[in-house]
């Protein structure tokens, strides 16, 4: 007997969405083992990572806080990943958007509120397309790969951050310390809710995945992307310009991750420092493909993700545990997501290792 | 010794996912024998020869080689029996000799030793002239078609298998093809032969099994049934004689105009293009016939848009310069096209059929709206494809992955077709088709035609262009042969065309 992948010849609908919660279930099972091995107790480690973040005070509140940053660059990313363009580069995007929405807030921090706010959204969110830009140039105009391209460029993006923290905008009154002035009280990003860190990122996040799903699903545009996807040639055929399409692909990606990057800054970190993502670009990435490529999918997908975060903190301070508990999550969770996206394509059989008629 | 057959098949099955590729089938091939396997695209042909050759493993049923039962394990095994198999689609590397392509196929090092001399001997007895030091890049299909025909031979098989080797000769090389074959045969060597062009199994083959769907419906011996016999026995049904006829005179104004279109290839292996120029009028169906890669897929490029054609004036549609024009723009003004790919560029295999329907009708029939899918009017066209094509489908929402070729070759072409072109530009319309859907298609591009616009038909089957074309040109080399009306020229003159002897343009007169 043997264990056999055996194509189907067709996509199936049950695994698509099936795939995520195996992967999920698989995920929270090797946890138990990782957290045994540990010396742990499996369940009360569960319990801390996964449920106490979430009926901690202010636990669903947090949880927002972690999602919105990952929906927005969820939708972005996986509207770019429909197009066959992998931009693994939204934590750089992310990182320059803070720049450029910070930095106009450092500038004019006397500005009022409803004209300095806007003004530095729009700054991050062209900061993240130029960023994202710089890789669909070298795409379209080199050939050269994306994924390289586009992750590299994040390595630059951190060491510009770290350079304008510790030189340029350090805070004159910051006792030294690699950060920058707290902004003023017309350039933060308010709270939403009295006493939590609640702040309007989550409707920009929601905002934009209503927004990516109606660009997907009812748009010109959203059919050009998928179809680039799909089938290259026919993209051609049907008139759309390749090079035009991985643009726009980036530069949605990229505006989408600049905002996240100012709204994170300007509202629970209030000012520039040289960790100001715990990640949140990479696990984007994460985010977009558990969540189907589907700006629906990806706000489910971010809560998950989201928690990891909280998660990963609750067990840092109650288990003792590393803060890397949250990437092996993560990572635990990507591998066995891509391994069961294997069923949407082939199905497993269990059959004798050869047909019996051919014996004789 | 001439009593055992030297292959039989007795209740061969084979089932893939969703389709039953082979249900229980027989096969006799007696020593010596060119037996053809008849039967149209997805009969289940191929799948029995990859059995028979140790490609794939049947689920039941058993394989006697000589009188003895054996389990073909991989092609290698299958080699060393003594089958050789020549297949549809060559496996050769461009940028290597004759001989180093041959070496490559070798399982055994030792055979090395004196391969060029072998080649050349070979080849020379056969009536397959090679040179074992030419690239292969260099080489006409016939020439590399000999290439694996002389690894095959090599090897001194008992049984050669041909999967439908003519699809890409010229006429004239399809004559010497069959004289080897014929000689081959008389030495002993089987051939089992597969092809669904009756002619040519009426010429050369003494035996043939008739499959359909998966199934050996029938035996006969080819030379003594007509070709009408063979296709309804291969079909199922009666051949109903083409319902369409063209209409009288030609008279509309010319359409498409192309005037010394010149278009170097950005593929190493690609064809140039070189001063292209002719011109169809409206009523009009010009055939341009040719051995596959001798330009048809750029110059369909060109025509679609999908690659630019330089100056503005290199392309007149409806009289407008559109050279400069990408797909979209050309679809404004006029034209449509159909690419000889349906799936991935004709068609999205993975998306549904009013998705498909939008992906190049959007345009003639305004199915967007600011940028907006109008849904109820994309449904209502793919719907109305599906109608008048009669396409075989659950409906606009199925997947177009999920219909057969035949079908969904009838979507693309209805697709392109109701939106009433001026110009269109078809390219191997019925490649891979199923004979009722091969009909219905020339009988669309027939009517079209009527109506009164300008048809393209690029093909590499003769018979379809003289059966549906009002004049001719042959594309050789990347360069267009001046256009012949059909009724003033004849199948071996197009044949030596498209080995490309003649240069009707340009260089020989400068000379």
């Amino acid at each position: 007997m043997q264990l056999k992948l055996e194509p189907r010849g067709f996509q199936s609908k049950f695994w698509s969405y099936a795939s995520p919660v195996l992967a999920i279930a698989l995920t929270i099972a090797t946890m138990a083992v990782i957290f045994l091995v540990l010396g742990k107790d499996p369940v009360i480690s569960l319990y801390t990572f996964l449920i106490e973040p979430l009926v901690a005070e202010n636990g669903a509140t947090e949880l927002l806080v972690k999602a919105s940053p990952l929906i927005l660059m969820g939708v972005g990313i996986s509207l770019a990943y429909r197009a066959n363009v992998w931009d693994i580069g939204a934590e750089g995007e992310f990182t320059i958007g803070a720049l450029f929405g910070g930095g106009i807030g450092l500038a004019f921090p006397d500005l009022p509120f409803a004209l300095l706010f806007p003004l530095m959204l729009i700054a991050g969110m062209i900061g993240g397309m130029l960023w994202a830009m710089l890789v669909a140039l070298l795409r379209t105009q080199f050939n050269a790969n994306e994924i390289l391209t586009s992750l590299m460029l994040t390595y630059i993006a951190q060491l510009i951050l770290i350079y304008m923290v510790t030189g340029p905008w350090r805070d004159p009154q910051g006792f030294g310390f690699p950060q920058t002035a707290m902004f003023s009280a017309n350039a933060t990003n308010p709270t939403i809710i009295e006493g939590t860190r609640l702040h309007l990122g989550i409707f920009f996040a929601l905002a934009a995945a209503a927004a990516g799903w109606l660009l997907l699903t009812r748009s010109l545009l959203g059919f050009q992307l998928r179809v680039q996807g799909f089938a290259p040639r026919a993209a051609r055929f049907a008139g759309y310009k390749e090079t035009r399409l991985v643009w726009t692909a980036l530069a949605l990606t990229g505006g989408l991750a600049g905002i996240a990057g100012t709204l994170e800054v300007s509202g629970p970190i209030g000012q520039l420092t040289p960790q100001i993502s715990p990640g949140y670009g990479y696990t984007a990435i994460i985010v977009a493909f558990l969540g189907r490529l589907h700006p629906i999918g990806v706000v489910f997908a971010a809560l998950l993700l989201g928690l990891s975060y909280l998660g990963g903190e609750a067990a840092q301070i109650e288990l003792a545990l590393p803060s890397a508990v949250t990437g092996i999550f993560q990572g635990v969770l990507l591998f066995y997501l891509l391994g069961c996206d294997t069923l949407i394509l082939y199905r497993l059989r269990l059959r004798s290792s050869r047909p019996a008629a051919l014996r004789a | 010794m001439t009593d055992t057959p030297l292959l039989k098949l007795t209740g061969i099955v084979k089932q893939f996912p969703g389709c039953l590729a082979n249900d229980h089938v027989d096969l006799t091939v007696m020593p010596g024998e060119i037996h053809a396997l008849l039967g149209e695209n997805g009969a289940g042909k191929s799948t029995l020869v990859k059995i028979i050759y140790g490609v794939l493993r049947p689920d039941e049923g058993e394989i006697l080689w000589q009188g003895e039962a054996v389990s073909i394990a991989n092609p290698n095994h299958a080699r060393k029996l003594g089958i050789g198999m020549v297949f549809q689609h060559f496996s050769l590397f461009e940028a290597l000799t004759v001989a180093e392509n041959i070496a490559l196929g070798l399982s055994d090092p030792k055979d090395r030793e004196g391969l060029r001399e072998r080649i050349v001997e070979i080849s020379t007895n056969y009536g397959l002239p090679l040179d074992p030091d030419r690239a292969v890049h260099d080489l006409s299909v016939g020439e590399r078609q000999r290439i694996e025909i002389v690894r095959c031979l090599l090897q001194s098989p008992k049984l050669l298998i041909m999967d439908e080797p003519t699809s890409v000769l010229t006429p004239q090389e399809v004559e010497k093809l069959f004289e080897t074959l014929r000689r081959l045969a008389s030495e002993g060597c089987s051939i089992l032969y597969i092809s669904h062009k009756l002619e040519e199994i009426r010429a050369l083959c003494e035996k043939a099994t008739i499959m359909r769907l998966g199934r050996v419906v029938a035996h006969c011996d080819p030379r003594e049934s007509s070709a009408k016999q063979l296709a309804e026995l291969m079909i199922g049904t009666e051949l109903k004689p083409s319902s369409a006829m063209r209409a009288g005179a030609i008279d509309g104004p010319p359409r498409l105009e192309v005037t010394r279109l010149t278009l170097v290839s950005d593929h190493q292996f690609g064809t140039s293009l070189r001063e292209i120029s002719f011109s169809v009028r409206g009523g009009e169906i010009l055939g341009i016939g040719g051995i596959a890669g001798n330009g048809q897929t750029e110059l369909m490029d060109a025509l679609s848009g999908e690659v630019y054609s330089g100056k503005p004036q290199t392309i007149l549609i409806d009289g407008v310069p559109a050279g400069h024009m990408g797909p979209s723009q050309r679809r404004t003004i006029g034209a449509s096209f159909v690419p000889e790919e349906r799936n991935g560029h004709g068609a999205v295999s993975a998306m549904t059929l009013s998705e498909n329907a939008f992906l190049s009708g959007h345009i003639r029939h305004s199915l967007a709206r600011l940028g907006l899918i109008d849904h109820g009017k994309t449904v209502e066209f793919a719907q109305e494809v599906i109608r008048v094509f009669d396409v075989r489908t659950v409906g606009p929402k199925a997947e177009a992955r999920a219909l057969s070729g035949g079908n969904l070759q009838k979507f693309v072409i209805g697709r392109e077709v109701l939106q009433n072109p001026k110009v269109l530009v078809v390219s191997q319309p019925t490649w891979g088709v199923d004979a009722g859907a091969a009909a219905a298609i020339h009988q669309a591009i027939i009517e079209l035609a009527n109506e009164g616009a300008a048809v393209v038909l690029i093909s590499q089957d003769l018979d379809e262009i003289f059966a549906l074309c009002d004049n001719i040109a042959v594309i050789a080399g990347g360069r267009l042969s001046a256009p012949k009306a059909v009724s003033a020229t004849s199948v071996s003159e197009i044949g030596i065309l498209m080995g490309g002897i003649s240069d009707p343009v340009g260089d020989s007169h400068a000379a």
